[in-house]
């Protein structure tokens, strides 16, 4: 069984967001990327899943400028067998023209189960698993937070607003991974070890133009600034009237 | 040319959600700049009768798929149908709530017409020769992106509970078309067999107007309690910070952040909890923040409009039996 699990590099989650001069990008000072965490858990369900089935191999893919390598080895090193990056400019892309070079890609080898993260945290978007699935003609679950694979069938849940769906479905299949599905595991020095010899290409590639284009980024409007209120129990009937009267919530 | 809006209207159970009519009167707005009609799609099984109100909201046509098996949403059943509607209205944009139904059937349509899509929009402005501009949160929003799109149709997700409701014609009614499927649902390879209750049925944090909050601070699973109570007495949801998640003290359900869920309510209450900036990427566009907690220099004050400095076991409870006199 081949798996592919399509990862992002994204801004640690702790980044104090500053625009560029541009008006348009993040400002890359003080920046530092790291494995989107959803990926995580796309990358461990995989390696389970090849686990259980005692046989297999799990290729790690990412469309980028090629500094994805670190956090790609990375993945490697918690056990993934191979890794590609498909080597392009993102700054201009969408989630369309991203999918499609996954899709051309993933077509060319024997997967028939990809994984991805729900969402990339620095677009937001949750576009790529079903742009990606569309493009291959598979069928997609996204947001998955429970996933039971059985021959060439699957049962999976995904949360939705106050329940609990359950899908069944057939292989070749895509997923993207919600919180909750599994607790990612961390490289083992052994695994780091081992990370440095397996097959981490680079392939040349062009995207097609985004159809969706970036105008610019702004910041939200601050908040305006806190304000303590009191202490202890003192300020609970103060806090009922500010609700009721100041903020009129209640 | 494509023409007019198209407005994805959500049903579960056969009753529709107000994500339905936000999508419409969202649609009817759009549409002061953009001209053309206003289509209303609901797809399900006996829906028909609730779909012919959406004209109250501003629907022109209502477009209904009313069948056995759309009586669960899947993806490849849905998607085929809402693009066979695409294919056959033409519109210019479409619009579809960021509910999860919403956010699934989006990304599926958006590739399969090969349209651009922008998901969890909170601001759209169109102008008279057909522009749409749209704004999204981007980085859990600590930053907003203006886009717009290079080919129609733009498909718009709309983050629920921003542009609001509106009866632009009250009591209004349209009959409601049936649109006979040109697909067959064999090529639908996974399918949704059944919705079961979250285990506590409770009210979601993503579509509560009050979320009671609890942190690191609450001390364990059990220290939940007099905020559940409070939530009760408010009608609000429980939610939690990552640390109380990952200490399996609440599910993951409840999480709000940049890797949980991204909450706006009306009323949020942050006890005991510090204000991680990846919380706050979460619940900073809430419209009021309360924050309790024992730290004075806790970082969530600083975002906070009503701070109170003390120990949640103390305050909390106090507050919740000063609202029962004040809501009584
Ligand atoms: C990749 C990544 C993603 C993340 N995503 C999220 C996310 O989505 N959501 C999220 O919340 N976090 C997220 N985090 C975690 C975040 O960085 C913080 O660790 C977390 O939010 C801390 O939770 P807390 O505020 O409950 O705990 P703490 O930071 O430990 O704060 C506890 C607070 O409780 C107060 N307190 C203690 N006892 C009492 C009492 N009796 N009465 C009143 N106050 C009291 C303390 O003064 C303190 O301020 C993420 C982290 C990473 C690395
Ligand atoms: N450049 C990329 N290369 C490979 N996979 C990606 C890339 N961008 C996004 N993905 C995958 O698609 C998921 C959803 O991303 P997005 O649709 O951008 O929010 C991510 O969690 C990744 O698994």
């Amino acid at each position: 069984m081949q798996i592919t699990v399509c990862v992002a590099v994204t801004p640690a989650t702790d980044t104090k967001v500053k625009i560029g001069s541009d008006g348009r990008s993040l400002d890359p000072a003080d920046v530092s990327y790291e494995l989107n965490p959803y990926d995580e858990l796309a990358v461990e369900e995989a390696l389970r899943t090849v686990e259980a089935a005692g046989e297999g191999e799990v290729q790690i893919l990412t469309v980028g400028d090629g500094s994805q390598k670190e956090e790609v080895r990375k993945c490697l090193a918690r056990g993934a067998h191979r890794a590609t990056i498909l080597k392009t400019s993102i700054e201009n892309a969408d989630s369309a023209s991203i999918a499609k070079a996954l899709a051309d890609f993933i077509a060319q080898g024997e997967s028939q189960l990809v994984f991805l993260g729900k969402q990339a945290v620095d677009g937001d978007n949750g576009q790529v698993p079903s742009q990606l699935a569309v493009r291959l003609g598979w069928p997609v679950v996204t947001k998955i937070s429970k996933l039971v694979i059985a021959g060439d069938g699957f049962s999976a849940e995904r949360e939705i607003e106050g329940g609990i769906e359950k899908i069944e479905g057939s292989l070749p299949c895509v997923f993207s991974t919600e919180k909750g599905l599994n607790e990612p595991r961390y490289p083992k020095l052994k695994g780091i070890m081992q990370a440095k010899k397996k097959p981490l290409d680079e392939v040349e590639i062009s995207l097609e133009p985004a159809k969706l284009l970036l105008d610019s980024l702004e910041l939200p409007p601050a908040r305006p600034a806190g304000r303590i209120i009191g202490e202890g129990l003192e300020a609970v009937d103060t806090l009922i009237d500010l609700l009721k009267n100041e903020a009129k919530v209640i | 040319m494509p023409a007019g809006i198209l407005a994805f209207c959500e049903q579960r159970g056969g009753q529709l959600k107000k994500a339905a009519q936000e999508a419409v009167s969202t649609a009817a707005k759009l549409k002061t700049d953009l001209g053309g009609d206003v289509t209303a799609v609901v797809i399900g099984k006996g829906i028909q009768g609730a779909a012919a109100g959406l004209a109250a909201y501003g629907a022109d046509r209502v477009v209904c798929f009313d069948q056995d098996h759309f009586a669960l949403y899947s993806t490849g059943g849905y998607g085929r149908a809402l693009m066979q509607a695409c294919k056959s209205i033409d519109p210019a944009a479409i619009i579809i709530p960021a509910t999860a139904m919403g956010k699934d059937l989006a990304a599926w349509v958006a590739a399969s017409l090969d349209a651009p899509l922008a998901t969890d929009c909170d601001a759209i402005e169109a102008s008279a020769n057909g522009e749409i501009k749209a704004c999204r949160p981007v980085y859990a929003g600590k930053a907003k992106a203006w886009v717009h799109a290079s080919s129609a149709p733009f498909v718009l997700g709309i983050r629920p509970n921003v542009f609001g409701i509106v009866e632009h014609q009250p009591g209004a009614s349209v009959d409601a078309e049936v649109m006979a499927e040109e697909f067959s649902m064999d090529a639908v390879r996974a399918i949704v067999k059944d919705i079961s209750a979250a285990e506590n049925a409770e009210l979601d944090v993503a579509e509560a107007d009050i979320i009671v909050a609890g942190g690191r601070g609450v001390g364990k699973a059990e220290g939940f309690a007099p905020l559940e109570e409070l939530a009760k007495v408010l009608g609000a949801a429980v939610g939690a910070s990552r640390a109380v998640v990952d200490a399996g003290w609440r599910d993951h359900a409840a999480q709000v952040g940049q890797t949980g869920k991204v909450v706006s309510p009306k009323l949020y209450f942050a006890c005991g909890i510090s204000g991680a900036i990846q919380h706050l990427a979460g619940m900073q566009t809430s419209q009021v923040i309360v924050a309790i907690n024992k730290d004075a220099e806790a970082p969530i004050f600083k975002v906070s409009n009503y701070g109170i400095v003390g120990d949640l076991f103390e305050v909390v409870p106090a507050l919740t039996e000063a609202f029962k006199k004040a809501l009584a």
